[in-house]
């Protein structure tokens, strides 16, 4: 068991690589591919599984670890390992694959070879920026991420894929330059990529004070885009009403999410704590400006992007707020999120392949002809409203509530009203869709209901989401484990709050669970 | 301990000699009918033997010979490894594409080899004099090939713009030799290093260090010398742009890290600023134009402007890690340049019937090899890990922010954003599905040989070598960068292989 223990995590990172080769290497015919391309990720998210199975609560620092160097000079190491903050969002990497694979079986009609390969290149890519403790290797899988999105956006696109994919690589591409400087910097500085050394390096060594928080910035800008957070949100909705389903589901959100927690608040806590008070500011801005261009979109592609807008500020006011509470809950949400979304995806893609168009008007009175459909996109769309007893709600609430107890009453109640925004943005897309009288459009097109792969794909999903929200203490210890880990053992960030004129908060690591 | 004999000291240049010689003299007995293309076979094979011979000076103790003319060192090795390398490409590219009927195919081959022994010459001369006859039988031979497609306008026109600009730089260099001869008598580089700083007409130095400069930043192609790059690359045959946009480029940068590294530190202070705002405007300059070229090659020719600038980044950093991060960065843009242009000679033909980045539209659905191969180089051009253009942009800026220049790597990344758009388009072109399928039928499918396909494999392989393992080559760069920076007295001679020395 040690030694799957010990190589987990390679295997992870190369199961869905050599699944790329295979698929390029074999011929074109039928649908080879996709059946290699799904039993590599079935595979990978069987082996993403060995990590929640095989965790152990209460162990501090990495688990699964591997160390070894790479390259001498400048000292690059291959040191990869998860704690609770990456393990779930490792399993959801895990189990979106074989999902995106399934949701693209009968879209993707040409060029699967390429289609499929990318895709599991993507895949590593994201194991590797979860997994990577080496600020070099993690910038090589932040950068490499970039790659085969930016030319499946291109190859794929539904209009004008080129001008999608170019927009979401520059977006994404010219902020890493700082980042990478800003690495550079502190490697110059201390000689080290290690993200527990250059830790503890920060935390106790004497930086310069002004440069620090120029790099502190930098790391921040890259993931800002990347989430992306308000303003930075340009290349959102085109790359959403552009990106092929599979992908669409894993563009926005984590990533950038995740680094976040990791490596800018991990690294630079004091920066971070700096910059709070105007990322929160943003952050609702978002919330309220995603929700209310949600609600006047007529294509839903991009309500959908301007929902994530919305959602992803949710997320980014739990990280920011620097409570316990909050921090459990913004991780918690990231992981309700990507599977809320990637049904959501799923859904609308299979709306797109039936009738051919995003334009909601086109739509109407689908629910008594696909009436599996729209069960499940209620569901989810309820789930993403956060009604209590679905995933979004866990997530909502811990925010939420740490915000309003925590941080400001203010800023608490008007990230509040961009939730009762996004009920009314919700429920008004699933009633143009669903209900009302049947459109010219849907009249005229024969009635398909979901077929056996997409059944099979998203009744889990909803599944999920409801034990999500139903129990919700199977992976809050993990999470809280993790969240608390950047911080020491002590959750520091209590007896600080970020905003002075508020009294502290108490709350307690265990208070998440109820 | 017996003293090397002198001929070791320049053996691989004496193989590409003969094997320049056997080529002209052999194309010349061959009765008129009989097809050159064997003599290409003779051009690699001896190209491969210098390499090997290269590899073997290894052995030598590092020092002089001819009179203190020419070195052997890590450094020297280095670069004689990459410049053979990349001759050996470029013929085994020019094997299978030069049209069978073309002119001269005999002396195409022979100037190629006679080029690298300039080049080759070039990156082991500590004598100015040397240096400038080295330069000569380089440029010469790149002015002719530049013009070989003689039957188009282009052709000439590359040819005499490269030469008569070329001419006016080189003589800008022997104007900036002389000066520096005029002030401290000598024109060995050993003993001006030593001289220099206590020269007593010290401008004179000054006035020959920056004649020099702008001689060699011409042939580098950086701004604001680089107004020939784009004609030249357009009118040249792409695989002798694949050679003339990287072999000479190196053999340039490695004479100007001797100059700058090993004839003037003392004067660090004046060409550290100056080779800043060489290297801002580089990039600045060609990323801008490259942005707005429809015209594969002209992209190509600005871009390698651009990476001119990146890898002058690198020439910030401070003694050693700077001359290890501009060798590899010269490792690097060689490996993925030279695969881009093999690729972009496939697609578009010796005579360039598909010049536009238009024509590349679909070419991943008409010759997947080629498409993904254009891609993964492009990529790499922009610098995406785990390619070499990764680890080349990254030991330059690193180097340049270790030696405090962090503006420098800021700008010079910032610059590479921008870079990818352009570069980007002509991916995202190759990965449209064409407009019809009429136009898919009308352009022929490129072929692949067996000549091309060795080509392709050893850039491929070596740009996934220096992005993934890069360690084995980094070392080799370091170790020339030690020899480099301490010039080795005449009397510590002991074996210096790569592996034994010392990492620091």
């Amino acid at each position: 068991m040690n030694a799957i223990n010990e190589s987990i995590l390679t295997l992870i990172l190369l199961v869905p690589l050599a699944g790329a080769v295979l698929v390029a290497l074999v011929p074109d015919r039928g649908k080879l591919p996709n059946w290699i391309a799904l039993s590599t990720a079935l595979v990978s998210f069987g082996l993403t599984l060995h990590l929640p199975a095989h965790f152990v609560l209460g162990q501090g620092g990495f688990q699964f670890a591997i160390n070894r160097a790479w390259i001498e000079s400048p000292a690059i190491f291959y040191h990869v390992g998860v704690d609770g903050l990456s393990l779930w969002l490792v399993v959801l990497t895990g189990l979106l694959a074989p999902v995106g694979v399934v949701a693209s079986w009968n879209v993707i009609r040409e060029r699967r070879k390429v289609f499929y390969a990318l895709f599991l290149v993507q895949q590593t890519a994201m194991f590797g920026v979860f997994i990577s403790l080496d600020l070099m290797l993690y910038y090589g899988f932040w950068e490499l991420s970039l790659v085969p999105m930016a030319i499946l956006i291109a190859m794929y696109g539904r209009k004008d894929g080129s001008k999608a994919a170019l927009k979401f690589f520059l977006f994404t591409f010219i902020p890493s330059a700082p980042l990478l400087v800003a690495i550079l910097w502190l490697y110059a500085q201390t000689g080290t990529f290690d993200f527990a050394t250059l830790q503890s390096l920060i935390t106790y060594g004497s930086f310069p004070a002004g440069p620090l928080s120029w790099a502190a910035f930098a790391f921040l800008f890259a993931f800002a885009v990347k989430v992306p957070l308000f303003p930075l949100h340009g290349w959102l909705a085109d790359s959403f009403s552009e990106a092929p389903v599979a992908l669409a589901m894993v563009v926005a959100g984590k990533l950038g999410l995740y680094s976040m927690l990791r490596f800018h608040i991990g690294l630079f806590p004091v920066q971070a704590r700096a910059a709070a008070p105007y990322l929160i500011a943003l952050a609702v801005i978002g919330i309220l400006y995603g929700a209310c261009l949600a609600l006047v979109q007529r294509d839903f592609w991009r309500l959908l992007a301007f929902a994530a807008l919305s959602h992803l500020g949710l997320i980014v006011l739990g990280i920011y707020g620097f409570t316990f509470t909050g921090s459990a809950g913004a991780v918690y949400q990231i992981l309700s999120h990507g599977v809320v979304d990637g049904a959501l995806f799923v859904l609308l893609g299979v709306l797109y392949d039936r009738y051919g168009t995003s334009q909601i008007n086109a739509y109407g009175g689908l629910a008594s002809k696909l009436p599996q459909t729209a069960t499940l996109f209620v569901i989810t769309s309820l789930a993403m409203i956060g009604l209590p007893m679905l995933s979004g709600f866990v997530g909502e609430f811990l925010i939420l509530s740490s915000t309003f107890a925590g941080v400001s009453r203010g800023w608490a109640i008007a990230a509040s009203l961009g939730v009762i925004l996004g009920a009314a943005y919700m429920l008004w897309l699933v009633q143009r869709l669903f209900y009302g009288p049947e459109s010219e459009l849907t009249a005229s097109k024969p009635a398909i209901d979901l077929d056996g792969r997409e059944f099979l794909v998203l009744w889990p999903l909803a599944v999920l989401m409801l034990v999500l929200g139903l129990a919700p203490s199977l992976w809050l210890n993990e999470i809280q484990q993790g969240v608390l880990r950047p911080q020491g053992n002590r959750p520091v960030a209590l007896s600080a709050p970020v905003l002075p004129h508020l009294a502290s908060t108490t709350s307690s690591p265990g208070e998440g669970q109820r | 301990m017996n003293p090397v004999p002198d001929i070791f000291r320049i053996l691989p240049e004496v193989i590409l000699t003969l094997t320049g010689v056997a080529v002209m003299l052999i194309d010349a007995s061959l009765p008129p009918a009989f097809p050159r293309r064997p003599l290409g076979w003779v051009a690699a094979l001896g190209t491969t033997l210098a390499l090997w011979a290269s590899l073997w000076q290894l052995s030598l103790p590092v020092g002089t010979g001819f009179f203190s003319t020419v070195e052997t060192s890590p450094f020297t090795v280095f670069f004689h490894v990459l410049i053979c390398g990349i001759v050996l490409v470029a013929l085994l590219l020019s094997l299978d594409t030069l049209p069978e009927d073309s002119h001269h195919q005999g002396e195409y081959y022979a100037l190629v080899v006679f080029g690298a022994v300039g080049m080759c010459l070039l990156t082991g001369a500590v004598e100015l004099l040397l240096v400038f006859i080295a330069l000569e039988i380089s440029s010469i031979s790149t002015y002719i090939l530049a013009g070989y497609r003689k039957q188009t306008g282009r052709g000439p026109e590359a040819a005499i713009k490269y030469f008569l600009l070329g001419s006016f730089a080189t003589a800008f260099l022997l104007y900036g030799v002389a000066l520096i001869f005029g002030a401290t008598g000598t024109t060995q580089i050993y003993e001006i290093a030593h001289l220099a700083p206590t020269a007593q007409n010290h401008s004179l130095v000054l006035a020959g260090l920056a004649l020099m400069l702008v001689g060699i930043l011409f042939k580098v192609s950086a701004a604001p010398f680089h107004v020939w790059t784009p004609d030249v690359y357009e009118g040249a045959p792409a695989p002798v742009v694949a050679l003339l946009s990287t072999a000479p480029k190196a053999a340039a940068f490695a004479l100007l890290l001797r100059v700058v590294y090993e004839l003037f530190p003392t004067l660090h202070s004046l060409w550290s600023p100056l080779l800043w705002i060489v290297a801002v405007l580089s990039m600045t300059v060609g990323n801008l134009a490259a942005l707005r070229q429809q015209n594969v090659k002209r992209m190509l020719a600005y871009s390698s402007i651009a990476h001119a600038g990146y890898l002058l980044a690198a020439f910030a950093g401070l003694g050693t890690s700077g001359i290890a991060a501009a060798s590899f960065y010269a490792a690097a843009y060689a490996a993925m340049n030279v695969g881009i242009f093999a690729v972009i000679t496939l697609v578009s033909g010796y005579d360039e019937d598909l010049p536009m980045v238009e024509d590349y539209r679909g070419l991943i659905y008409r010759s997947p090899l080629l498409g993904s191969l254009l891609i993964f180089f492009l990529a790499s051009l922009v610098g995406i890990p785990f390619t070499g253009g990764f680890f080349g942009k990254f030991y330059s800026f690193s180097a340049a922010v270790d030696g405090g220049a962090v503006a420098l790597a800021i700008i010079g990344l910032l610059n590479s954003g921008l870079a990818a758009a352009y570069y980007l388009r002509v991916a995202l072109m190759t990965a449209q599905p064409s407009a019809g399928k009429n136009a898919e039928a009308a352009v022929p499918t490129p072929q692949v040989g067996v000549a091309v396909g060795a080509a392709l494999l050893m850039a491929v392989a070596a740009t996934l070598i220096l992005g993934i393992v890069p360690g084995e080559v980094l070392r080799a760069a370091e170790a020339g960068a030690h020899t480099l920076q301490a010039p080795p007295s005449p009397q510590s001679v002991h074996g210096l292989g790569i592996e034994r020395r010392p990492n620091p």
